[in-house]
């Protein structure tokens, strides 16, 4: 097996009765930016724990380039962590806070302070040198936060939530400036967090987690297109689905039929299925085209009366209530500055989406 | 890599058992074995030597434990009435000093509590200083005050209020004085630490729908701070009961409180049985108000985390 | 907030702290009363410092004051090196075993009357004394381990509460930085709760020089610290120079209390608020 700059092998930690991280097996390469994404309680910290070495694994390996940590203490681990609060030491100044780490090696005061002056360089909190912690913004403690993880040129560095605390504005801005830093560096990143916004813009890859678990590991655009599973198509962006039954299978397309919608739903894939499978069946929002005639195509198609309008700006998000009773949600762009008159509430809509856009698997 | 475990473990292993051992066996040796003591000690003999108490465990002749368990002196202790009438005396002059020093100290916390934040530590430190101050001598203050030529006696008589002096001094006045004064600041203090953490916009709520502040206080205000209430409560009784300086220094000679008779059987009687199965006494009446105060506190502490 | 309630609380408080402070200043003023007869004040040969001067004189006094600070310096050092890691063990090592048996015993002094604390030491000495011949007798050394006995309780609270408080994710990223667990504890967690073992030991310090009761079991012949002098003084009746020692002690006191709480309280109020937006809540 040709081995990954990281690598977890059917790693577990037990709490007592709780199973926190249930038997993930992961790699990692170097450079990459990986985000574990997941609802909270779902292990992804205790993941990222063991990797800092604040918890040992019940069970399985970890290995950073070839050398397993199993034994070695945090304070010599070749990782670096971020932490949620950032952890700034509240009695030091940014400089001495940057310096700890590097006082704890054995380098001269000179290569200390060159090496603390270089990275606060690079992340633009030179000139706050003498400041304490709760002098800073909140912008300006993420900033040191992370200077004084990547001062010690970490192999890895974890980060829990990096953006968390931060509001909205300055989050978009400092996503993309971490992106920056992290290229600049080429220092692995770890990142652990909730939002699957923060993950799509930050991650080359992303493992989502469940119960322990990771679900699924992909790109961004892998994981939002094709979800392998229910969790997944639910937990990442919003997405409308149903449950149905095989009702056609061929190479290259597949017909189900759901209970609540009122035509076949036709699939452009295959899928590996025996007939009449139950299977489920999911439309991402933006997928789904409003239309006030009906449709001349025998699939993908639904009828229902509209419930709601949110008007967002850049989008609308109608919410169809469909003959069955079901509440079908569908986002429009608004691409013209005129009102789209003729969908007001109460009125009739039809839906209809492409071949292309459904995504299924087997319940 | 062995090494580094050892090191890592090193500090941890040490570090660990020794700051649990260490504390632990103190309190063990200094705290627990003295109570088995007493508690032995209160079922024993008195006698006429050093230490004047016959040993409750003998080897008889032939080899059997003999364990005496001399029941005489609780026994002592529920006919002759001097120690019943003195511990009902110590519970009644607790009770009184508890209720008291509530009703002074609830609206001095709640002042303190409502007061501006600069203001506040002023106030704050004000109640906590007397406790700094010597107890002795702020108890010792007072005698000078409750003599019949004492000073409160003089100003009456110089007013022409009264006619001959008060007599204040040696009496259960005096005593209740005496223990509101010293234990004023264990009321105000916890009552104030739970005041202190009300939410304001609560009575706001309550003025916005219709409460007039006397009414939001007992509906809002007090049914909150019934926590800080049972832990000041419990601060004064607790020791209260268990007093023994103030009414020496100014209680009667002749309505003694339970701490003094434990001392007087100790001392001055030579009694060491009779006054362990006081001690023991006195921690089963207080085994209750222990028990809620201990529940206060760790909810407490609970809170914070 | 009626104007009614805004006069009464105010009243109220005021007549609280007349009553806590009134007999104090009746001490100091009549400590320069030249009178013997203490309620009585000679304003032909007032004030002196003549009480004063006899206090400094009474060997009795000085003796028992130098042995009442020594064992009260000693009670502090020893209650913070015990109270602290009692505090640690509590706040820190999770569910050990004997942890509930620890929590009974720390909280067990705050909570026991003096006399009980002061007859069951007693004994123990005594029954100690008979079975391996330590202690010989009592003094110095028993009042000091008595002391320590109930203040290290005190400290334990103090510490166990600031360190409830305490985010461990510091302590955390100082090992996470390479800080041996050590280094991470004089750099990083000592600095951080040094206020409450100040406190701690001040308190400590002012429960020994205070107690009279304990001392008084465990004190033996020749030992007598100096509230145990002042208490039999005080018993036989009011004297002028305990007015004067009350005055300089509270002068003291208050003295230290005052620009100790005034140091701890901006201290700690620059390291509660430090650590809250250092921690960006």
């Amino acid at each position: 097996m040709p081995q990954s700059y990281l690598q977890l092998e059917n790693v577990s930690k037990r709490f007592d009765d709780f199973v926190a991280v249930n038997n993930v097996s992961l790699s990692v390469e170097r450079g990459e930016i990986f985000c574990l994404l997941g609802a909270s309680g779902c292990g992804k910290t205790t993941l990222l724990r063991l990797l800092a070495g604040f918890e040992a694994p019940s069970s399985g390996r970890l290995l950073i380039d070839g050398q397993d940590l199993a034994l070695i203490p945090p304070y010599r681990r070749p990782v670096n962590m971020m932490f949620q609060s950032y952890a700034l030491f509240p009695h030091m100044s940014v400089e001495r806070n940057v310096a700890f780490g590097l006082e704890q090696e054995s380098l001269s005061s000179s290569e200390i302070k060159r090496r603390v002056g270089e990275i606060l360089d690079i992340v633009k909190m030179r000139p706050y040198l003498k400041r304490k912690p709760h002098q800073l913004s909140g912008g300006q403690r993420q900033r040191v936060a992370l200077a004084r993880a990547l001062v010690k040129r970490p192999k890895l560095l974890l980060l829990d939530e990096p953006l968390g605390a931060l509001d909205r504005k300055l989050r978009e801005h400092t996503q993309f400036e971490l992106i920056n830093i992290q290229q600049q560096l080429g220092v692995t990143f770890v990142v652990v967090t909730h939002d699957q916004e923060e993950a799509m813009t930050l991650a080359t890859r992303i493992g989502v987690m469940d119960h322990g678990e990771i679900v699924q590991v992909g790109t961004p655009r892998q994981i939002y297109e094709f979800p392998q599973t229910r969790f997944v198509a639910d937990f990442i962006g919003s997405v409308n689905l149903f449950e149905g039954n095989l009702v056609e299978d061929e190479p290259d397309f597949v017909r189900v039929q759901c209970p609540e919608l009122p035509a076949t739903v036709l699939i452009d894939h295959g899928i590996s299925a025996p007939p009449n499978a139950p299977l489920w069946i999911a439309v991402r929002p933006e997928k789904i085209n409003l239309s006030s005639v009906a449709q001349q195509h025998p699939d993908n198609w639904a009828h229902g009366v509209i419930r709601e309008i949110a008007y967002l700006g850049d989008w609308s998000v109608f919410l169809v209530r469909l003959d069955s009773g079901r509440e079908v949600r569908a986002t429009v762009a608004n691409n013209s500055r005129k009102p789209e008159e003729q969908f007001v509430r109460d009125s009739s809509v039809y839906l209809s989406w492409d071949a292309s856009s459904p995504v299924v698997g087997s319940v | 890599m062995l090494q580094q475990l050892r090191q890592y473990f090193s500090v941890e292993r040490l570090g660990r058992p020794v700051a649990t051992a260490v504390p632990m066996l103190w309190l063990v040796l200094f705290f627990l074995v003295p109570f088995l003591i007493v508690l032995k000690i209160s079922f024993s003999e008195v006698l006429m030597a050093m230490p004047p108490y016959a040993p409750m465990f003998e080897w008889s002749h032939d080899m059997l434990l003999a364990i005496k368990l001399h029941l005489a002196n609780y026994h002592f202790l529920f006919t002759d009435p001097l120690y019943l009438d003195s511990f009902f005396y110590s519970i009644k002059v607790a009770t009184v000093s508890t209720l008291v020093c509530l009703l002074l100290g609830y609206p001095m916390a709640l002042a303190i509590a409502r007061a501006s934040a600069t203001r506040r530590s002023v106030l704050l430190m004000l109640v906590i200083l007397p406790f700094w101050t010597s107890f002795l001598l702020r108890i010792y203050a007072w005698i000078g005050l409750l003599k019949d030529d004492g000073l409160i006696n003089n100003a009456l008589l110089a007013l022409h209020l009264i006619h001959s002096p008060l007599v204040m001094a040696n009496t259960s006045f005096a005593v209740y004085i005496g223990i509101v004064y010293s234990y004023l600041p264990f009321m105000v203090l916890p009552l104030y630490a739970n005041l202190e953490k009300h939410d304001s916009t609560l009575l706001e709520a309550a003025a916005d729908l219709g409460a007039a502040p006397w009414k939001a206080f007992v509906r809002i205000t007090f049914p909150l701070s019934i926590p800080g209430v049972v832990a000041g409560a419990m601060l004064v009784f607790i020791p209260a009961v268990g007093e023994y300086v103030i009414p020496t220094l100014l209680g009667s000679a002749n309505q003694l409180m339970i701490g003094r008779v434990l001392s007087d059987e100790f001392f001055e009687n030579r009694d060491w049985p009779v006054a362990s199965a006081v001690a023991i006494l006195i921690l089963i009446v207080l085994l209750g108000p222990i028990v809620i105060f201990q529940r206060y506190r760790s909810r407490e502490l609970g809170a914070d985390a | 907030m009626t104007g009614r309630r805004a006069v009464l609380l105010p009243t109220i408080l005021a007549f609280g702290f007349a009553f806590l402070y009134v007999p104090i200043l009746t001490m100091v003023v009549y400590s320069f009363n030249a009178s013997r007869l203490v309620t009585v004040w000679d304003s032909v040969h007032s004030p002196t410092l003549k009480w004063y001067g006899q206090l400094f004189q009474s060997g009795q006094i000085m003796d028992a004051a130098w042995l009442s600070l020594k064992i009260a310096v000693m009670n502090a050092t020893g209650a913070v090196i015990l109270g602290t890691m009692a505090g640690f063990a509590l706040a820190r090592f999770g569910r050990f075993r004997g942890r509930g048996l620890l929590g009974a015993l720390t909280t067990a002094p705050l909570v026991l009357p003096e006399i009980i604390t002061g007859l069951s030491l007693l004994l123990l000495f005594v029954a100690l004394e008979q079975l391996i011949g330590w202690p010989a007798g009592r003094g110095v050394t028993t009042i000091t381990i008595a002391h320590i006995s109930f203040s290290l309780s005190y400290v334990a609270v103090i510490v166990q509460a600031r360190l409830v408080g305490f985010d461990e994710s510091l302590e955390e990223a100082a090992l996470d930085l390479g800080a041996r667990p050590a280094t991470v504890f004089l750099r990083i967690t000592l600095p951080l709760i040094a206020p409450a073992l100040l406190s701690g030991w001040l308190l400590s310090f002012t429960l020994s020089w205070d107690d009279v009761v304990i001392s008084q079991f465990v004190a033996g012949p020749g030992s007598s610290t100096l509230p145990m002098v002042i208490f039999s003084k005080v018993r036989l009746g009011v004297s002028p120079d305990v007015n004067a020692l009350a005055t300089l002690m509270v002068l003291l006191v208050a003295v230290g209390v005052v620009a100790s709480a005034l140091y701890l309280q901006s201290r700690e109020r620059r390291l509660a608020r430090e650590m809250r937006m250092a921690l960006g809540a």
